[in-house]
């Protein structure tokens, strides 16, 4: 990475520990959510998370956002350690990260109209007064996330949207407190097919006008390199907790590195018949994922690597730069760092 | 084997209406196809398109509030929409099975899955257990699990794929020559979803059926289908070969949807979304359901609802352009 000066947010060594209980009277365990991940994001920056279920993608994008707690390791916001932040810096960082959920059905109360709903972060961070100036930046807004003509769309609830419309309001509302970042978890996941581009496109024009930078969560590896390709931004592969691969979007689609992002890649269908019909499944020790309370031992994707090598069970790999920027954590490329 | 180009299943101008406070959704609407014996028919639409309310009107397990307007369903010459409770019972199953969208937490979370194979069958009039078991065993086996292990399992002693893996393997249990399946890679992880289509590419290799798969994701249709129905707000706009349709398709929609889908593959920069959103089934707009968001509209498509064109042999196309020499 070649960026330099202090980073907008920096993971350093990032534990996310959940306990739980197997059944009402099982034993303890422990989920290792998020199990070391290390990230800086500066500002203007395109990330995008890709993962399957359960890697830990939603956890760690929480936690960035200072709403789950590290069980170890740190969250550094403009150098500063989050926990250690004054009341006034920690409301800076709090405005500065929003959220856009997955579910544009459940992130957005019922009760309330669409005017309520964005009028309400802006009293609360006093962005603007009652009145005028309200229901001005309202209008800009909508405006600026396509939901026009405003005054129509300020009036209804949103039961009376689509889902694409809804999710629209949910990024306007993240962006009316001038994030410097947002953290956009699975945001086209639920809406309609046709739409979901359009969402995209939404936030990377967003991107121009105002300048946040994006961590984009999703489990789709289309959508991954559709909108780190087209922010020219960088993608990174998680697997059970840990960031496992990462590099510029067309980099790591193309020319993916670790054996997992290549069995992905591989597995992914795609519209085109003649390369999707000689699709098969990737050759894998065992299609089993391992569970994420007593995860393997070593490199974490041992148990199911066709390149397996004895320190691979030993010794957890290091993400290393096998390639200018494009990072790996695989003792294949030992001695390429 | 039937000889091929045999028509098994033939949908003639369904419509088929749910009805609620606002008034009638039209959810399936003067639709037409024909299913070929031994051929993977894949049906592709966004959500709300009709697609399920499609596979569940196949079936005669429409819920109370729908209907069957009109139109007919002829399965191996029989209407289907004839057909009383009774004489639907001895199709279902045995000679038309369907794996339901969400199906995954219909496993009943008390039983076994023996007891699911013993249950499914006993409800079919057969009463011979060992034989049922056997029959189950080499399914399961088909598809890839331990038959031994995974009978005396409980559902959620389960991963979703292998729950997934049993259900198709229940839907097989009678021998069906015609198996639909809604949906049933949506809630799966990459690999997950890869191993299923891998088994559908592998029973349809091995056994003489007949599938029709339904999906909003249009490259897993591109993987399985020999043929596409393309659906849109309750219309098929589109049927044809898979490659004619992803390569070269006819219908302003299924371009539109196509260029959609952000892929692995292809040029990012020709990729984009469908302006405007899905219509509004009670209401839906007049003449070509697809107008308002169409590039290529011209003055009749806001007018007057275009017929079937066909376009090449067996390509049906639902759009007033080639009707008018374009
Ligand atoms: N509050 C919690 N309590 C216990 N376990 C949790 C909690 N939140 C998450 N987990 C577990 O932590 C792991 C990571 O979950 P997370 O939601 O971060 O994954 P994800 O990559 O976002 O998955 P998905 O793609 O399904 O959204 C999973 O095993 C999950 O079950
Ligand atoms: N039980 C019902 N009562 C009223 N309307 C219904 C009912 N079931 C479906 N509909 C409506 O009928 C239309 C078609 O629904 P259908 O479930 O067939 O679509 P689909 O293509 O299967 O969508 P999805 O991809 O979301 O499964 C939609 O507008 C839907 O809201
Ligand atoms: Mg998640
Ligand atoms: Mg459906």
């Amino acid at each position: 990475m070649s960026k330099s000066g202090t980073p907008l947010i920096e993971v350093r060594g990032l534990k996310v520990y959940f306990p739980v209980r197997k059944g009402l009277f099982g034993k303890k365990g422990i989920v290792k959510a998020v199990d070391g991940v290390d990230l800086k994001i500066f500002e203007g920056d395109i990330i995008t998370l890709v993962g399957e279920s359960g890697c830990g993608k939603t956890t760690l994008g929480k936690t960035i956002a200072g709403l789950l707690k590290p069980t170890e390791g740190s969250i550094l916001f403009k150098g500063k350690d989050v926990s250690k932040l004054s009341k006034k810096e920690y409301s800076e960082y709090r405005r500065s990260i929003q959220i856009v959920h997955q579910d544009p059905y459940a992130s957005l109360n019922p009760t309330k109209t669409v005017f309520q709903i964005l009028s309400y972060p802006l009293i609360k961070w006093g962005l603007a007064r009652r009145g005028s100036e309200l229901e001005e930046r309202v209008r800009e807004l909508l405006t600026l996330v396509g939901l026009t003509p405003p005054e129509e769309f300020m009036r209804k609830y949103p039961h009376q949207l689509s889902g694409g419309q809804r999710q629209r309001v949910a990024i306007a509302r993240a962006i009316s407190v001038h994030p410097r970042l947002i953290v956009a978890d699975e945001p086209i996941t639920m809406i309609d097919v046709s739409l979901r581009l359009g969402i995209l496109d939404l936030m990377l024009d967003l991107r121009k006008k105002i300048g946040t930078s994006y961590l984009f969560i999703t489990h789709d590896f289309g959508a991954a390199r559709y909108f780190s390709a087209k922010g020219g931004g960088r993608v990174a592969v998680m697997y059970l907790g840990k960031i496992i691969e990462m590099g510029p979007a067309e980099e790591v689609i193309q020319n993916p590195l670790h054996p997992y992002t290549k069995a992905l890649i591989e597995a992914v269908p795609v519209p085109d018949p003649t390369i999707s019909k000689k699709k098969r499944m990737p050759k894998l020790r065992s299609l089993d994922i391992p569970s994420p309370l007593n995860p393997p031992s070593g490199c974490k994707f041992h148990t199911r690597c066709i390149h397996y090598m004895e320190i691979c069970s030993k010794k957890e790999p290091p993400l290393i730069e096998a390639k200018p920027g494009h990072y790996v954590a695989c003792w294949l490329y030992e001695g390429r760092g | 084997m039937g000889p091929e180009n045999e028509v098994i299943l033939s949908i003639r101008n369904l419509t088929v209406h749910y009805y609620g406070l606002r008034g009638a959704v039209k959810a399936v609407d003067n639709v037409s196809f024909d299913v070929m014996r031994n051929e993977v028919l894949g049906i592709v639409g966004e959500s709300g398109s009709g697609k399920s309310t499609l596979a569940l009107a196949i079936l005669r397990l429409l819920p109370p509030n729908s209907r069957i307007v009109s139109g007919s369903i002829l399965y191996n010459g029989v209407d289907l929409t004839r057909l009383n409770e009774k004489e639907m019972r001895e199709i279902r199953w045995s000679k038309i099975s369907l794996v339901p969208q969400a199906a995954l937490n219909a496993l009943n979370p008390t039983m076994s899955i023996r007891e699911h194979f013993i249950e499914t069958a006993r409800a079919h009039g057969i009463r011979d257990k060992s034989l049922v078991i056997e029959k189950s065993k080499e399914l399961l086996e088909l598809l890839r699990l331990e038959p031994r292990r995974v009978l005396s399992s409980y559902p959620h002693e389960l991963s979703g794929g292998m729950k997934q893996r049993v259900l198709i393997a229940l839907s097989l249990l009678l021998d069906p020559e015609l198996l639909i399946l809604d949906e049933p890679t949506t809630a799966l992880d990459v690999l997950t979803q890869r191993a299923i289509l891998d088994l559908l590419k592998d029973i349809k290799s091995k056994l003489n059926i007949t599938m029709i798969f339904i999906t909003h994701d249009i490259a897993v249709i591109a993987d399985l289908a020999d043929r596409v129905a393309v659906m849109y707000a309750g219309k098929v706009f589109e049927v044809g070969d898979v490659y004619t349709i992803f390569k070269s398709p006819y219908n302003p929609y299924t371009k539109a949807l196509i260029r959609s889908i952000p892929s692995i593959t292809g040029r990012v920069e020709e990729m984009k979304p469908i302006p405007g959103s899905p219509p509004d089934l009670v209401r839906p707009p007049s003449g070509c359901r697809f107008h308002p968001r169409c590039e290529e509209r011209v003055e009749i498509c806001s007018k007057k609802e275009p017929p079937y064109i066909m376009v090449r042999p067996g390509h049906y196309v639902l759009c007033w352009l080639y009707k008018l020499g374009g």
